[in-house]
């Protein structure tokens, strides 16, 4: 960075970009500014005034202009006759900060005093309570004392629900407005305001419905006191009591970062989930996380999980058996018979490559696929011309060009729509939207092209030439796309020609440009990496295998069906056996995210029953099929497949789970300045790197003719973050979104 | 030929012993016949813990799980839940639903009483906890709970709405003036 400013702050220097604001400068050199409304993922406003500090500049000479030295040759600094808010002041060359002075931490001791005039005493039941800025930065530069009637206090009637996920405690509220800025300017869902002046001022939302926004739980988490809490966890527990396990969320393919905080619980006598926070991972997911992601946890410890193999009786009655007999009557079943295997794009890598190795190493007559199976036509190709393996989406802005094609970010991958709409609305990117209907990205695309329902295809093929000659003269391009409306055949045309356009334009296999798929769940890239290229059986076969497939479509016609699973779905109610799999907070892998960067996940919880790990399964039907695995767990599943697969080579466990420190801090120790969520401590995984970007990959693939448009894939309802699904059914809290969504299903 | 004197002597302290026996014999014993029996403890002896309740019947304990957290030997385990008009269980938005000591591990410090905001949980000198199974050490809220004031039902009670908002009552104001 060239352009760098030299200050000092309480006499220690420090240089940072021209631009940085006081609090985060000091905060470079661990010096603890406190405040309130300043986060540093939103634009300062200066209202707490909690960062009042004592600023000096260079004393200018106003005849000769220089600065006025002393005789040892120091600047002399003028201070300036008031404090100032560190959270808005800029640094300048030169400047002198005092953040220590008594006029300084007398100003904090009084804005806290301020602050806690109506402060009620909720503490002890306040789901805040433990991690709370306020509490926090109280006993550090609070008065042990108010000097305010206690009678006078603001009182205010108990929660009031803003929406369904969320509650406000006006009384809590110190009016800081992250809330308000969050879902202004990094959401966009304008749904939350002020009402009301002075003392009565209070925060009201004037959506219908409610607090309509994906991304509400995030203002929970940058909320300086309790006065938002989410209806999930509240009452809970108190955050001192909870175990954090880093994790991946599953829903969607960004892969963001998550921690499981869990505990003790009498209803289940083990631990459960409590809570799922957002893990820092700059590269990713920032400090956030979608609602989706942080309610849909309760599936872990429903109640209808599958505790025991399921074996069909001479009656045709599922009943419990033991795992030595299922396993062996699959084995039984599947030795020297013709078995068609389809695995889902939920499950963990090392699971998929076991899965994949049985079929090209063990089964003499067998096929393997991917549910669902339209990504599996088109995931090739996402991989080999992929987004660049030093993609940073923070890097993207003026020159450059987000191409969004056939795909609905905000209900696809919430997270990403976060950070590319940045990209586009704070860094001036340009976006270019083709789509069939509406997305909220549209109101910030530059230009937007519609066409006929399920004529994706059909557009970016009589378009490649066009879009090539006009994106030749961006400095990256990023497409991301989706499959709405298309046949398998019809995705993977769009997704060549998008290749084209990207191998036209020069962008093909460089960092921050390529494609950028929106696959329908967190490993469909991954399952699709680990599985051997297998031509798909047709007709009845003997023995399907289904681990974790939710699509009926995706069901081959089989004589005996096998399914792994953690509920007695529709398509395990009709299976031969039913063997109880462990979800991903119970167990240990990693997925590799829609832009390929593969990250592990850690166990969390206890097995629930006789579980075991979709893995171990595998490998114990394998054994008996006379296979001489023997893998005691993940890490070694990883390390033979990163052996063999060349795009995982050189990734390990270790490599994956390193951490490295990350701007803004967020840590338990920052959580005044960054919120609750939780640093990084399980690893920021890595992206493995495109084929495109290895050389003479770059000719361009052949011009794409697109297929006739599908009248079947018409009648696909597009994806939705909320659509009803085996997990978010059992998650009480979202319950009103999935019937609201299952509703506009059957109108539309 | 021996004399008395000497069958005395090699009876040894038998008869001595035997005295003893005979004088205590009708003394009052000193020994409890614990624990079914306890004796009684000074006024100041901290004994098992017991959860109160206010006079109107409502548990005083607001499931904050600060016992738990100032527990030295974490014998506390608190869930909590959110109380409403129709079944109130305690003051404020939040009651301990579940509320259980390890009696096995206290080690009857106190410091759950000073942490209590509500004073909630009390140790008294009634009885003091014993039990012939581990489980049944383990005291549960039942347990622990002081039945209601005569006259006065118990939790949960269906309350008027704004009766209860809050959950702590502020103490006295506080003389700053100098």
């Amino acid at each position: 960075m060239a352009d760098l400013i030299n200050l000092t702050i309480d006499g220690i220097p420090v240089a940072v970009p021209r631009g940085m604001v006081i609090v985060d400068a000091a905060k470079k050199i661990d010096n603890d500014i406190p405040v309130f409304c300043y986060h540093p993922k939103l634009k300062p406003v200066g209202m707490c005034r909690m960062c009042l500090v004592d600023v000096g500049t260079p004393k200018i000479d106003p005849a000769t202009k220089q600065v006025v030295r002393t005789e040892d040759g120091k600047p002399v600094i003028a201070w300036m006759p008031k404090l100032q808010t560190a959270c808005t002041t800029p640094v300048s060359e030169g400047m002198a900060v005092r953040t220590n002075t008594k006029q300084v931490l007398d100003a904090r001791n009084n804005v806290l005093e301020f602050l806690l005039t109506s402060h009620p005493l909720d503490c002890p039941i306040c789901d805040k309570g433990g991690e709370c800025p306020l509490q926090n930065l109280t006993l550090a530069h609070g008065p042990g004392l108010s000097r305010f009637e206690y009678e006078a206090k603001q009182h205010n009637a108990k929660h009031v629900p803003l929406g369904d996920l969320i509650f406000l405690d006006r009384e809590r509220c110190i009016q800081c407005s992250r809330c308000i800025r969050f879902q202004d300017d990094v959401a966009d869902d304008h749904v939350l305001q002020f009402h009301d002046r002075g003392r009565h001022m209070e925060i009201v939302t004037f959506s219908d419905p409610p607090f309509d926004s994906y991304f509400g739980g995030n203002t929970t988490d940058i909320c300086p006191v309790g006065a938002l809490t989410t209806a999930d966890f509240r009452f809970k527990a108190r955050p001192w009591e909870l175990d954090s396990t880093p994790s991946v969320c599953t829903h969607c393919p960004v892969g963001c970062n998550i921690s499981l905080n869990t505990r003790l619980e009498t209803r289940t006598g083990g631990h459960e989930i409590k809570r799922v926070m957002p893990r820092q991972n700059e590269q990713v997911n920032e400090i956030w996380t979608c609602d989706k992601g942080r309610f849909v946890h309760h599936f872990t410890r429903a109640e209808d999980r599958l505790t025991h193999p399921l074996v069909r009786d001479a009656r045709g009655k599922l009943v419990e058996s033991t795992w030595e007999a299922a396993l062996q009557l699959v084995a039984d079943k599947a030795r020297g018979a013709r078995v068609s295997g389809v695995i889902g794009d939920r499950i963990a890598n090392e699971d998929a490559h076991l899965f994949g190795s049985l079929f090209s190493d063990v089964l003499k007559d067998g096929a393997v696929a991917m549910s669902p199976a339209i990504p599996a036509a088109y995931a090739d190709i996402a991989r080999a011309y992929g987004v660049g393996k030093d993609t940073d989406f923070k890097q993207l802005g003026k020159g450059d060009t987000i191409l969004v094609v056939n795909g609905d970010l905000e209900e696809s991958a919430p997270v990403w729509f976060l950070r590319l709409r940045q990209a586009v609305v704070d860094r001036g990117a340009k976006l270019v939207i083709a789509h069939d209907r509406s997305s909220k990205m549209h109101r910030y695309a530059s230009r937007i092209v519609t066409y006929e329902l399920g004529m994706a295809a059909h557009w970016a093929s009589e378009q490649t030439t066009e879009l090539s000659a006009e994106l030749k003269s961006a400095r990256n391009v990023l497409i991301v796309f989706g499959d709405e409306k298309l046949s398998a055949e019809g995705a993977r045309s769009l997704a060549r020609s998008l290749a084209n356009i990207l191998i036209e334009s020069g962008h093909a296999g460089k960092a921050n440009s390529g494609l950028l798929p929106l696959y329908p769940h967190a490993n469909t890239q991954g399952v699709f990496d680990m599985l051997p290229a297998t031509t798909v059986t047709t007709g009845k076969v003997d023995v399907a295998w289904l681990v974790g497939v939710g699509n009926a479509a995706d069901v081959p016609q089989a004589d005996f069906t096998v399914v792994q699973e953690l509920f007695l779905t529709d398509i395990a109610n009709n299976a031969d056996v039913v063997l109880p799999a462990l979800s991903f907070a119970e167990r240990d892998g990693s997925f590799t995210s829609g832009d390929r960067r593969v990250q592990r996940f850690y166990r969390a919880l206890p097995g629930l029953g006789q579980g075991k790990p979709d893995w171990w399964i595998i490998q114990e039907v394998a054994k008996r099929l006379g296979a001489t695995w023997q893998y005691h767990g993940t890490s070694e599943v990883f390390a033979q497949m990163a052996q063999h697969n060349p795009y995982y080579a050189g990734l390990s466990y270790e490599t994956l789970s390193q951490a490295e420190p990350q701007w803004p801090p967020v840590g338990r120790a920052d959580l005044y300045y960054g919120g609750t969520a939780y640093d990084n401590s399980g690893g920021i995984g890595s992206r493995y790197a495109a084929p495109a970007e290895q050389s003479g990959f770059n000719s361009s693939l052949e011009p794409v003719v697109a297929p006739p448009v599908d009248m079947e894939a018409l009648q696909h309802l597009p994806h939705t973050l909320y659509q009803d699904g085996e997990l978010i059914r059992r998650s009480k809290v979202l319950s009103g979104h999935v019937r609201a969504q299952r509703k506009e299903a059957e109108t539309a | 030929m021996s004399s008395v004197r000497d069958i005395l002597s090699r009876l040894g302290g038998i008869p001595v012993g035997f005295a003893t026996v005979f004088k205590t014999f009708f003394r009052k014993p000193v020994t409890v016949q614990y624990p079914e029996k306890q004796k009684p403890m000074s006024a100041r002896f901290r004994g098992r813990h017991h959860l109160k309740r206010y006079d109107d019947g409502l548990e005083k304990c607001i499931g904050c799980a600060l016992c738990a957290a100032a527990c030295p030997s974490d014998a506390i385990y608190v869930e909590a839940a959110e109380n409403n008009n129709d079944k109130r269980f305690s003051p404020g938005e939040r009651y301990a639903k579940t509320y259980e000591i390890n009696m096995l591990r206290c080690i009857f410090c106190g410091y759950c009483e000073d942490a209590c905001p509500t004073n909630a949980i009390i140790l008294e000198p009634i009885e003091f906890p014993t039990g012939y199974t581990r489980e049944g050490m383990i005291y549960t809220k039942d347990k622990l709970l002081e039945p209601a004031p005569a006259g006065v039902q118990g939790t949960p009670q269906a309350t008027p709405a704004g009766k209860f908002e809050r959950a702590i009552l502020p103490f006295p104001p506080i003389d700053v003036s100098v």
